[in-house]
């Protein structure tokens, strides 16, 4: 399909976001990223039962952790998609990166000097071409 | 096991705002299995703050480390050589361990980083509840294993009250009557008929009454 995403989105292969924890999404603010999105199975279309649920309750949980110390709940997002949604997969990077700038830079960035850190998707899907 | 619950991570910050180099130490029994205060949980507050203190513009080192226990001095002395490298310690142990790291580190101030809630079970994930209040006294024996010092919210020794409807509490609606799960287990065991002793007054002068207790055992001192 040739189908174009953001070049700022950079992705991370897990095997099930099941793995992905509240750590994973904190340490990449952390360095700096701008903002965190997960793309896990479509709900009850895990392939280990429930992991992408677990995965929702863990942006959930960071949200919260963000908007506490101020960095901003809005940029951890979770989506639920399956592999052959290739052309939502890009509409959601757009949508994310759209929404990420509107938000503004990650305030981490402001105590630093040097290179940007680009928007971290996580993610279960398979590349998409 | 301890069961204890994270603090809001905004009452840690209102107390480490002013504070350069903090050490998190969690602890590895109980309160890692209330996921409260392990090493995940230490990891989780450590990149916390150090993204707030950067959001701020602060410097300042956050280090984390986890020990076996913090209720016992060989543990603790893990940490001596380090201790003096930091001006704020946040313990995520249970009040036992905040309060004897306070004790052998009197120099450097220990904050809490969880509360530290009561003696309970893990019912089910993320699910902790309430088995024993540590009374210095057992009376399991003749309750059937059911302890209505703390599964009775009134802590009655012959119930149950008036206010036992339909087998729950009067004080939470959700909760299950203490004594209606005692007299439930006794008729299960064919015990029903110990249930017409009356208990005497209990010694409360055990439990917290009689002030800060202590366990001696000479036959293992060295």
């Amino acid at each position: 399909m040739r189908l174009r995403y953001p070049a700022n989105v950079k992705i991370v292969r897990v095997p099930c976001t099941g793995k992905v924890d509240i750590l994973h999404i904190l340490k990449a603010f952390e360095k700096g990223a701008d903002g965190v999105y997960i793309v896990g199975c479509r709900e009850g279309e895990c392939h280990y039962q429930g992991g992408n649920l677990r995965a929702r309750k863990r942006v959930t949980q960071s949200q919260k952790i963000l908007d506490t110390i101020g960095i901003g709940g809005k940029r951890v997002q979770m989506f639920n998609l399956s592999s052959s949604e290739a052309p939502r997969f890009a509409r959601i990077a757009g949508e994310m990166v759209d929404q990420i700038i509107e938000l503004g830079p990650n305030p981490v960035k402001k105590s630093r000097t040097g290179r940007e850190h680009p928007t971290a998707c996580l993610s279960t899907e398979g590349a998409v071409s | 096991m301890i069961v204890a619950d994270k603090k809001p991570i905004e009452e840690i910050i209102a107390e480490m705002k002013d504070k350069q180099r903090i050490f998190i130490v969690g602890c590895n029994e109980c309160v890692t299995v209330c996921e409260a205060g392990g090493k995940k949980e230490v990891g989780i507050l450590a990149s916390a703050l150090r993204i707030y203190f950067l959001k701020e513009g602060k410097e300042s080192t956050v280090e984390e480390m986890t020990l076996q226990r913090q209720c016992d001095h060989e543990y603790l002395e893990e940490i001596r050589n380090v201790m003096d490298n930091y001006d704020a310690v946040i313990s995520l142990a249970c009040g036992v361990g905040v309060q004897f790291m306070a004790e052998k580190y009197p120099s450097t101030p220990i904050y809490p980083g969880v509360n530290t809630c009561f003696m309970g079970v893990t019912e089910k994930r993320g699910l902790w509840t309430e088995r024993c209040q540590g009374c210095g006294q057992c009376i399991l024996a003749r309750t059937g294993g059911i302890c209505p010092i703390s599964r009775c919210a009134k802590r009655l020794l012959n119930g149950p009250c008036g206010g036992s409807t339909k087998g729950h509490c009067e004080i939470r609606k959700e909760l299950p009557c203490g004594w209606q799960l005692i007299i439930d287990r006794l008729k299960a065991l064919g015990r029903l008929d110990e249930y017409e002793i009356i208990y005497p007054i209990k010694n409360w002068s055990f439990e917290r009454s009689g002030g800060p207790r202590q366990v001696l055992r000479e036959d293992v001192q060295e």
